[in-house]
């Protein structure tokens, strides 16, 4: 089972370390372009995935999680930090060079309707990497026929577009698209979100297969806990542009720490479980634009103290996992 | 197809919402096709009713058909009655279905943005429908509505009733919405996918917040795909598949002695929050399209019972008991 094709499990260290990576986003007001303020959309994120694992990000809309991810990929600037694969500082990588990274790391996208292009068929969208990259060695058909039946397709989906598909089948797709050239790191952002029940838990289930088989890592990002919850080796928390509290999935989601993973889990509705009289979080996500001084939890927190508006946290460790907040 | 009573030991209570064989097609450009499959079902006073299926199964369609707002054309509703305190809302003029919606039938959609006019303060949308149903002085409805923003848990409720909807959060305004659904007091809420397009801490706060607003003697038909929110929400449940009504029941019958072979897959798929990374049960293959839907039962080539009879005849709604039903030939001759 452990093929260890792309990954030197030898080596040592993680395979993706994010170090203190901070994006903001400028807003511009006025007749010159004033920047006037900054959307701290990730606000000094540090974290580390290893080989052949698979790291959970959940948070709510507007944490940051998909800017997060957008950054590895190189697809947003990063303000400050640094991002490392394999020990490589992608900063201080050429062009050139960053276009051979691309090729260690892919994305799939929650809507495959708007991240498969209507125009061209199948067998050119999964082969399109491997095209680029010259890779095909036989023919085109084969390279597409083989990542199809990886995804669970048949072979008469070459040669159609993707509104033929339904939304399963288009993320099958665009799955087959993502692992075609081999990657190491793959991120899910909100990859099976748009999908029902049934047909999430397919795609979810031929992703871990996909893992295993490939020894790949998985970046997986979610609003979705329970998803989370069922895929993630490590879950991290993120809230307002930072990571609240990181460990092991099953020890965050058996007995969360900070107050804000606490309410994340209380909230989820579980089927056979009263939890009619559960405490909830009061009031909004605060605007990244002006995150409240001290911990960013603060002004909703069920058990805030007179240090947290004052004070930020740092990250301790705590019980085998990284946990930003004053009761700890 | 229901002559007796669902469910018996409920007698009590009074039957407010009674729909029978609903049809609905559409025709679109690649042909026609049938969204609602004879659907029949009653909602009691003060109940909850939870309808539940995937994405395209026709729970929106059937919904929207109660209070006849299935646009025509496309839609069509082929056939089927619909009783609502005592009157048949497939025979009443426009006029007479304009008193009732809004009035006595409010409705609560998934998008609040698309739901509110982008137009018009807050405070205007609001006491249009007062007014319209009401007759009431302009000053005493703007008090009103008013109020129920503060009920509702709107911060500085007089303020935010000149403002626009675009200025509030997505939670904020799907409060709107459940003020304006609640302030004439209906009969009948129907809530497609109130809290779909919101965060679960703020999906959290919307239930509590229907739980504690709605009248003990107002129904609900919650219309979602997300099981746990039916678990914490619903009396009892209709389960859709491609169409039709599979199965109904109590919350805990469903939830605890599914019999359709769709509810006990749909049941397994749900990823459960243990942080164990079980492989999940998924259902295999995927829904028919609404054009070619096979003869007999629609699930059966997802189903790992299908037998031969399945592919030949659509199976009617056995008694499983106490109001418990599936649609599927496996419980046909079992002791209720």
């Amino acid at each position: 089972m452990k093929n260890v094709k792309n990954c030197d499990e030898t080596k040592s260290g993680p395979l993706l370390r994010v170090v203190d990576l901070t994006t903001w986003f400028p807003v511009k007001r006025g007749f010159f372009s004033k920047t006037a303020a900054y959307v701290r959309a990730v606000d000094g994120v540090s974290l580390e995935i290893h080989c052949g694992e698979t790291l959970g990000l959940v948070g709510e809309s507007g944490c940051g999680k998909t800017t997060l991810g957008r950054t590895i990929l190189g697809l947003e600037k990063t303000t400050k930090g640094d991002i490392l694969l394999d020990g490589y500082s992608m900063s201080q990588l050429t062009p050139k060079e960053m276009n051979l990274l691309r090729q260690r790391v892919q994305v799939i996208f929650q809507d495959p309707m708007s991240s498969l292009n209507p125009r061209m068929t199948v067998i050119d969208i999964i082969t399109e990497g491997l095209v680029q990259f010259k890779k095909i060695e036989v023919s085109k058909v084969a390279h597409a026929n083989r990542l199809l039946a990886e995804v669970g397709l048949s072979e008469d989906a070459l040669y159609r577009f993707p509104h033929e598909f339904s939304g399963g089948q288009r993320q099958r797709i665009a799955i087959a698209r993502a692992i075609s050239l081999r990657p190491e790191l793959v991120i899910c952002d909100e990859a099976v979100s748009a999908l029902d029940v049934s047909i999430q838990a397919q795609v979810v289930n031929l992703l871990k297969s996909l893992q295993e088989r490939y020894h790949l890592s998985l970046l997986f990002i979610s609003h979705d806990l329970s998803v989370v919850s069922n895929i993630a080796d490590r879950t991290a928390v993120m809230y307002l542009g930072r990571i609240v509290e990181a460990g092991n999935t099953a020890d965050i989601v058996r007995a969360p720490l900070h107050p804000y993973t606490k309410a994340l889990i209380a909230a989820v509705p579980v089927p056979g479980v009263s939890r009619r009289d559960r405490v909830l979080l009061k009031g909004e996500i605060p605007s990244s634009l002006s995150p409240p001084p001290g911990c960013p939890f603060h002004p909703r927190c069920p058990e805030v103290m007179p240090v947290c508006s004052q004070q930020e946290p740092v990250a301790k460790r705590v019980d085998g996992r990284e946990v930003a907040c004053h009761l700890h | 197809m229901q002559t007796t009573d669902l469910n018996l030991q409920d007698e009590q209570k009074e039957l407010l919402l009674s729909v029978r064989d609903l049809t609905v097609s559409f025709s679109v450009d690649d042909g026609t096709f049938t969204a609602a499959d004879s659907i029949s079902f009653d909602v009691k006073t003060g109940e909850t009713v939870g309808l539940v299926g995937e994405s395209g199964c026709g729970k929106s369609v059937t919904a929207l058909s109660i209070p006849r707002l299935i646009p025509s054309p496309p839609g069509t509703i082929e056939s089927g009655e619909i009783w609502f305190e005592g009157q048949d809302l497939m025979t009443l003029n426009s006029s007479a279905l304009r008193d009732i919606r809004g009035r006595d039938i409010s409705m609560i959609f998934q998008e609040p943005l698309s739901a509110l006019s982008p137009l018009h303060r807050i405070g205007q949308q609001m006491i249009e429908t007062i007014l319209l149903h009401q007759d009431k002085p302009r000053k005493q409805a703007w008090e009103i509505a008013e109020g129920w923003l503060k009920k509702v848990g709107i911060p500085d409720a007089g303020d935010r009733m000149f403002a626009y909807p675009f200025q509030l959060s997505g939670g904020m305004q799907q409060r709107i919405m459940i003020a304006m659904a609640l302030m004439l007091s209906p009969r009948l809420i129907i809530a497609d996918e109130p809290t779909t397009a919101l965060d679960v801490t703020t999906q959290a706060q919307i239930f509590a917040l229907i739980r504690d607003m709605k009248q003990h003697q107002t129904s609900m038909l919650l219309i979602t795909h997300d099981m746990g929110v039916v678990w914490e929400m619903c009396d009892r449940i209709l389960v859709m598949y491609a169409s039709r009504i599979v199965e109904t029941g109590s919350r805990e019958d469903v939830f605890f002695n599914p019999r359709h072979p769709y509810t006990i897959g749909l049941l397994q798929a749900i990823p459960k929050l243990t942080g164990l990374r079980e492989p999940l049960k998924d259902i295999p293959g995927q829904v028919p399209s609404p054009f070619d839907y096979p003869k007999g039962c629609h699930f059966q080539a997802r189903c790992v019972f299908a037998m031969d009879r399945c592919r030949e005849s659509s199976p009617p709604a056995y008694d499983c008991g106490q109001g418990h039903r599936a649609a599927c030939f496996l419980m046909e001759g079992r002791p209720a």
